[in-house]
């Protein structure tokens, strides 16, 4: 009973977060958004008290529900651990628990995350590995699937569903998602909960609160046959047959143990702030009972590990490039156009509401939550080491439109704060920059002013290159006041591969 | 220069009109009893009636020597392309034009008319290849001297007349036109200064150009430097664009085509017609005036009412057409082989269509593709075609507050999309103007992409229109 209310539980909030990341067209982060905000490492980079007590005090009262309900990446692994146990039934066992290891991690992730050292931070943060697992891997399926019904939405005129491009966004984000996926479907299909007690920083901290929940599993020794089929097939393996005890920090409270025993020795219940009296229980004083329950084995289905074939493969299937389109030149045709390049930029553009470089850096767990949401194709996990597979903004796609508010509105962990759209039009993330060589206007090639006219901000202002020679070329001039940068004048800008003005970062956003 | 047909054109409706009025009995009605028993029979032919291979009109003047040309004729500047597996049109369909050569000849079409510049370049060779299994004296095959980019000296257009008769298989044109003459400084640049017009007088004399003309877009000095010529080089004929729209109701800064119908009439200059469905935005109007069209005749398609309204004035020689597909081919056909002339009464229905019509903030662009490429990647008639098609659907809304603004406004926006890639739409435009020295139509261009581009900005941002 309690085991399948966890199992529909977890399958709400996996399914719901799933779609979330998945969903490009925002229509879905008004009903699933707060499920990013309960998670807990951005909630706690975000100072939401109330989240982080919530969480804190759940777990406090019912051990680690957080692990198998709400994290995403708990909720995943427990799926690759359902088909390995289904393959090959009691493959687990009692082990002690990694204490030494379990807390270096998590002091090493505390300290990574003061020093600002946010690549190792956002490698084993769980919601961020998760989120990368399914805008990089999922996200591409589902727009595919999306793509094919537009296909026929738009041969039967119907406008219910549009396609939408499928690029990579991030090359080291990409491989790091298939590598976490891998090496968690592995660990997850032969041990369970080996990541989460381990490694997993969040599950250390949870488990040092669970430790004292009210609510636990406890082994009845005097219903107890000692079969071991609980310790067999215990994910986190932290029930100890031989004495009788469950290490609670370990315990994800999946309940399976509760449906595993066939006497109904072990029932979860209220042992109370004191943690209840669980005293370890030798074998001997019930190995008269112990015959009483065979071991039964499973017999191995080799075929199960498709699964981890199918995933191997959506990831073989993203090595798709973008072509570019090959056209004529000639009378009628459509002129070639070529792809815009990424000028290199000082310093980075990070969001508005994002408040400074700094404070996005440092808040920015790389869920990619917002990557997957931005609907310009502006935002794409960085490769650099310093932030790596943090978002930041780039405008050879498109530019960082007035009317959108997507990555502010989901940001779980307050590296983006959310803005309306009306404070948006006057934050300013940059500065457009003109390179005087490339401007069309400027070098004479062609009347342009395209930057000009179609700056929102009315910032950028044609003027002739020498002053009061109203015979010499114009060239744009930027009113670094009235710039928000937003990278429309970029983004529009006919010269390619590289525009003749670009969007320069700010490190601190300030309003105008 | 006397015509065969000397009616004028009252007298000539009424004679027509008298016959119309049987012919439209005859059509609605066909097989009602007698052919209740072939049940097996094709659906779609047994509703539309079948396509009648005999009764295509011909047209002859006295001053075209052995020309009995159909009064539909096929305009090659439409032919269908095939598309490659990435998308791309990078060849025409042969087979599909051969087969749309073969049903149009059967059915009594025999002039066709290209030009170097039709299709990327490809029509004169399609044609050409579709043509050639033809005895060449079956059909008439009229091309053009299109030197109105770059090139302009003599050796171009002659290497140029030379080029198409090749393409064509052909040792001569029956007829040949100077291509889109827009303005005077043009037609002086291209055919008079460099003494082009006087070597193809000279071809005319050798039977290489079998008759001379000139396709016009331009305004009026233009115009009057053109008759004036008349006298100089005699034109043979002339080809105008000519539909009930522009009759009286021209988009942008164009002459009526009443005007230059007159004045062709009053030197019994035979005229050829372009754009009779305005590169096919006359057969998809407003709903609500084709249903007005539809409830006169509700067996008959839209596009009929354009091609019978040309049809119904004597001077014309031929009514070019450029049908993509087949079903445009026969729909055509059913109105030419049994053509009825537009009765008095029709003639004043689609006056008020052209008047209503006409104060519709439809882009007068027909799809003629001369301002391509845009030298920034722009699709200039993909967004035209996708606004006008939202205009026409309604989809074009002028307020907020409107019934159906959600829904037009995603139609739009979603369609948008789908219709023209995103480098390439209106907001990507620079107002660098090459295209407005181009466009037959005088179409302000780059006007027309900063409303579009400020209409689409104002649906994503939701403000107010």
């Amino acid at each position: 009973m309690l085991k399948k209310l966890r199992i529909i539980l977890a399958a709400i909030f996996f399914i719901g977060i799933t779609l979330l990341f998945v969903d490009f067209t925002g229509a879905l982060k008004g009903y699933l958004g707060w499920m990013a905000k309960l998670q807990f490492l951005p909630a706690l980079l975000a100072g939401n008290v109330v989240v982080v007590g919530l969480l804190l005090i759940l777990t406090l009262f019912f051990g680690r529900i957080y692990c198998s309900v709400i994290c995403p990446l708990g909720v995943m692994q427990d799926i690759f651990f359902a088909g390995g146990i289904k393959a090959k039934k009691n493959r687990c066992s009692y082990s002690p628990a990694k204490k030494i290891l379990k807390y270096t991690v998590l002091v090493l992730f505390v300290v990574a995350l003061v020093l600002g050292a946010n690549a190792l931070v956002a490698v084993i943060a769980p919601y961020s590995a998760y989120g990368r697992i399914a805008q990089s891997l999922l996200a591409p399926v589902y727009a595919w699937v999306n793509n094919i019904f537009a296909y026929f939405a738009e041969r039967s005129e119907s406008y219910a569903f549009y396609s939408t491009e499928v690029w990579i966004k991030g090359v080291s984000t990409l491989v790091v998602a298939i590598v976490t996926l891998l090496v968690l479907a592995v660990l997850a299909w032969r041990n369970g909960r080996t990541w989460c007690n381990t490694i997993c920083p969040v599950g250390t901290v949870l488990g040092w609160f669970a430790k004292f929940s009210f609510f636990k599993p406890v082994i009845d020794t005097t219903k107890c046959v000692n079969c071991t089929k609980c310790g067999k097939n215990c994910k986190a393996s932290c029930i100890n047959t031989n004495n009788h005890t469950i290490d609670y920090s370990r315990c994800v409270a999946c309940m399976d143990c509760l449906e595993n025993c066939s006497v109904k020795a072990i029932s979860y219940k209220w042992v109370g702030p004191k943690g209840g009296s669980v005293k370890p229980v030798s074998v001997d004083e019930v190995n008269a009972q112990r015959k009483a329950c065979e071991v039964q084995s499973g017999n191995v289905d080799s075929s199960k590990r498709e699964f981890i074939a199918s995933a191997a493969a959506v990831a073989g299937g993203l090595a798709a490039t973008m072509a570019t389109p090959k056209l004529f030149a000639q009378d009628g045709a459509l002129a070639d156009v070529m792809p815009k390049e990424a000028p290199a930029r000082n310093s980075r553009l990070v969001p508005a509401g994002s408040l400074s470089v700094k404070n996005f850096h440092s808040r920015c767990t790389s869920c990619q939550l917002c990557v997957s949401k931005c609907p310009n194709g502006v935002l794409r996990p960085s490769s650099e080491l310093k932030s790596f597979m943090q978002p930041y903004m780039s405008y050879e796609k498109g530019y960082c439109r007035p009317e959108c508010t997507n990555c502010a509105d989901v940001c779980p962990a307050g590296a983006i704060k959310p803005i309306t759209v009306e404070e948006k039009t006057s934050i300013k993330i940059g500065t457009a920059v003109v390179v005087a060589e490339r401007c069309l206007e400027a070098g004479g090639k062609d009347h342009c002013g395209k930057c000009s006219r179609s700056c929102p901000a009315g910032a950028i202002t044609m003027m002739h290159t020498v002053n009061g020679d109203e015979t010499s070329p114009k060239i744009p001039v930027v009113d670094e006041n009235k710039c928000i940068g937003c990278g429309k004048c970029e983004n529009l800008c006919p010269v390619r591969p590289l525009s003749a003005i670009y969007v320069e970062g700010l490190d601190i956003h300030r309003t105008i | 220069m006397k015509t065969n047909i000397d009616l004028n054109r009252r007298s000539f409706l009424k004679a027509a009109g008298a016959l119309g009025t049987a012919g439209v009995v005859a059509a609605a009605l066909p097989g009602c009893g007698e052919k209740a028993a072939e049940e097996n029979a094709d659906f779609a032919q047994e509703a539309l009636g079948e396509v009648p291979t005999e009764g295509m009109q011909y047209r002859h003047f006295d001053n075209l020597e052995g020309v009995n040309a159909s009064l539909l004729g096929y305009g090659c500047m439409r032919w269908p392309w095939r598309t490659n597996e990435q998308g791309e049109n990078t060849e025409l369909d042969q087979e599909e034009i051969n087969a749309l050569v073969d049903y149009a000849i059967a059915h009594g079409v025999n002039y066709f008319d290209t030009a170097p510049k039709y299709l990327k370049g490809l029509s004169e060779e399609a044609t050409g290849i579709a043509l050639a299994r033809y005895p060449r004296e079956s059909f008439y095959l009229a091309t053009k001297l299109s030197n109105y980019h770059k090139d302009d000296s003599l050796q171009e257009g002659k290497d140029m007349l030379m080029r198409s008769l090749k393409r064509l298989q052909t040792s001569y044109v029956d007829f040949l036109l100077c291509h889109s003459i827009s303005n005077s400084e043009g037609f002086i640049k291209r055919f008079i200064d460099n003494g082009l017009l006087d070597w193809l007088c000279e071809q005319r004399t050798k039977g290489v150009i079998r008759h001379l003309g000139f396709s016009f877009h331009g305004d009026e000095e233009a115009w009057k430097l053109l008759m004036e010529y008349h006298e100089k080089v005699h034109w043979d004929f002339v080809q105008i664009q000519m539909n009930y729209v522009d009759w009286e109701y021209p988009s942008e800064e164009s002459m009526t085509s009443k005007r230059l119908y007159e004045d062709l009439a009053a030197r019994n200059i035979p005229v050829v017609i372009m754009e009779p469905l305005l590169g096919g935005r006359l057969s998809n109007v407003p709903d609500f005036l084709a249903q007005q069209l539809r409830a006169q005749r509700p067996t008959q398609s839209v596009a009929s009412w354009a091609f019978r309204f040309c049809g119904s004035f004597p001077q014309i020689l031929t009514v070019l057409s450029g049908m993509t597909y087949m079903d445009h081919l026969q729909d055509n056909l059913r109105t030419y082989n049994s053509f009825e002339a537009l009765t008095e009464e029709e003639f004043k229905l689609l006056d008020e269509v052209a008047k209503v019509y006409s104060g519709y903030p439809i882009v007068p662009c027909t799809d003629c593709k001369y301002c391509m490429p845009c030298p920034y990647g722009l699709d200039i008639p993909g967004i035209f075609a996708h606004y006008n098609k939202c205009v026409n659907a309604g989809n074009v809304v002028s307020s907020k507050a409107d019934e159906g603004y959600a829904k037009a406004r995603r139609a739009f926006l979603v369609g948008y999309e789908r219709a023209v890639p995103s480098v390439r739409q209106a907001d990507h435009c620079i107002t660098c103007g090459l295209c407005m020295t181009k466009c037959p139509q005088k179409i302000n261009i780059p006007k027309r992409m900063r409303d579009i581009d400020a209409y689409v900005e104002k649906l994503k941002q939701g403000l107010e229109l």
